[in-house]
């Protein structure tokens, strides 16, 4: 008894488990998660990491 | 008086300069474990020679690379790269600085205790209970860190990188926590540091191996991939070739994993079923793992012609071709009836180097490249034809290294099952020991020339470090500060 209830609770989560994922799939398919994405993307290349004032370029540093 | 703000990079810079260094230290072990096996009468010496035997100075080399040199990596480039995403200084930059002095500490403690001959015997978790212990907590201070700085972030979007470094960080402490589950015996009258595991038989087998493989899915995977989402993209100037990929194998790399760590327990005591479960999600794996490596090699389609003149972009790509290979291979590896001659052999050696040298240490490399001169107030590093020259030997190294690992390992595989028409076996142990060093040979050959790799990016980096000074850039004031 115990024994089926703790498996039937372990094969319920597996099947919410696959179901979440296929959710995620549905959402990030989708057109409103397109533009988001997009956005996102754009993150890291948007940020100049570049130094100010570079010290080994030359004419450029203000001392 | 937002733009006076500055990025810590103290941090970033401490766990940078670590990574080459440990990188080095583990390295120089793994050479001179290699080179045991060829010439193992090399370090018996009288009085040290135990703290210098193989099987003391092999759990040292392995915590050095993955954790030590893996590590630095990790927390150097999780410190730069959700600083520069979220737009925002660290969440309790002084948690930082412990978190990086208590990982040296550890790493300090791993170099004592394993040549000592202290270990729980649990493969990439040898370290004693005390060590455990100061590891929680070190990772627990990582960990509010790191998303107490998501939560200050002054975008709306958390980047995918963030997504990858942070699934690591809640997955390894899950792990480390579960599998350090330890009686110390010091309560019962035993010895201070040493200790019996909390689990029992092929539970505990179980419970390793959960621990084992998911170090590789999450420590050296999940979070180097991290790592790529953000420098990758970076180094080429491109956006991530498809981002709504990278969310979809994103999830189902987490899904996935965790089922996985049968696959090294294949034809031992545990259950059949759990095996078969083990490899079932090892090849379903595959699927996951080339998303990303497809996603990271595709973000320089249209700038193909970058990767003849960047040697940094060389390092990342041609670590998304390994990631790619042993990702492929690993699965393979996984079957039942392979891991019958793969198993035990030396390929599964060749098979973690093309993952941790090729892979994890060419991301790592490449990332650090980038980081380097953006801390010193610099724009590249001191010389980009030793960074081209480093990139060669290491590739010149791998190829040697796994190449020959693969041979010897099927040679093994083939020798130890071989059976004579009576059904005595063929060769004796020592037969195929014998024929095997000629590839230890070539391998230690390999294995020095990424280290020499290793060396030379250590000259460029002093060298970069000593034209440049210590610079921390401004925080980027967001365009939609108001929206």
């Amino acid at each position: 008894m115990e024994i089926a209830t703790i498996n039937t609770i372990r094969a319920i989560l597996v099947v919410v488990g696959l179901l979440c994922f296929l959710g995620i799939c549905y959402w990030a398919y989708s057109k409103h998660a397109k533009a988001d994405f997009e956005e996102a993307a754009r993150l890291p290349l948007a940020d100049d990491d570049l130094p100010v004032d570079p010290v080994d370029k030359e004419g450029m540093t203000n001392g | 008086m937002q733009s006076q703000a500055t990025y810590n990079y103290k941090v970033v810079r401490q766990f940078a300069i670590m990574t080459v260094v440990w990188g080095i230290v583990g390295m120089l072990v793994g050479v001179i474990i290699a080179a045991q096996l060829v010439f193992p009468d090399l370090l018996n010496l009288p009085v040290v020679n135990e703290f210098l035997s193989f099987g003391r100075l092999r759990p040292l080399h392995t915590n050095a690379v993955i954790f030590a040199f893996g590590g630095c990596a990790l927390f150097a480039t999780s410190f730069y790269v959700v600083q520069r995403t979220c737009q925002t200084r660290l969440f309790a930059p002084g948690l930082a600085t412990v978190v990086f002095w208590g990982w040296q500490l550890i790493i300090v403690a791993a170099a004592v205790s394993l040549p000592a001959g202290n270990t729980t015997g649990k493969e990439y978790a040898e370290l004693n209970w005390i060590v455990d212990i100061v590891i929680t907590l070190v990772w627990v201070l990582y960990a509010i860190v790191f998303f107490g700085t998501l939560a200050i972030r002054k975008v709306s979007h958390i980047y995918v990188a963030n997504w990858f470094y942070g699934a690591f960080i809640i997955a390894v402490a899950l792990l480390h926590i579960f599998n350090s589950f330890e009686i110390p015996l010091v309560f019962f009258g035993g010895a201070l540091l040493d200790s019996y595991s909390f689990y029992a038989g092929v539970q505990d087998a179980m419970v390793q191996w959960w621990y084992g493989h998911n170090a590789v899915g999450f420590f050296l995977t999940a979070a180097f991939l991290g790592m790529m989402y953000y420098f990758v993209p970076k180094q080429a100037d491109r956006p991530v070739y498809s981002y709504r990929l990278s969310v979809v194998h994103f999830w189902a790399l987490i899904f996935t994993y965790m089922w996985a760590g049968p696959h090294h327990l294949h034809y031992t005591a545990l259950p059949d079923w759990a095996q078969s479960v083990g490899m079932v999600f090892s090849l379903i794996l595959l699927a996951p793992s080339w998303g990303g490596m497809i996603n990271g090699i595709m973000t320089l389609s249209g700038a193909w012609h970058k990767l003849r003149t960047d040697p940094v972009l060389k390092f990342l790509i041609t670590s998304l071709s390994f990631y790619g290979m042993s990702t492929f291979e690993g699965p393979m590896m996984s079957i039942k009836s392979v891991n019958a001659l793969s198993h035990y052999t030396d390929w599964t050696i060749g098979h973690v180097h093309s993952g941790a040298l090729g892979w994890v240490a060419m991301v790592a490399v490449g990332s650090i490249y980038f980081l380097l001169p953006r801390l010193y107030g610099k724009t590249e590093m001191y010389s980009t034809k030793l960074i081209n020259t480093h990139f060669w030997v290491a590739t010149i190294g791998i190829v040697l290294y796994i190449a020959s690992m693969w041979i010897a390992g099927v040679m093994q595989g083939l020798m130890w099952r071989a059976t004579n028409p009576d059904g005595t076996l063929t060769y004796t142990f020592v037969e195929a020991v014998k024929a095997t060093y000629p590839f230890w040979t070539v391998r230690l050959v390999g294995g020095t020339l990424f280290l020499v790799g290793m060396v030379i990016m250590f000259y460029n980096v002093l060298k970069t470090i000593g034209s440049g000074k210590a610079y921390d850039a401004p925080v980027v004031v967001p365009a939609a500060a108001h929206a």
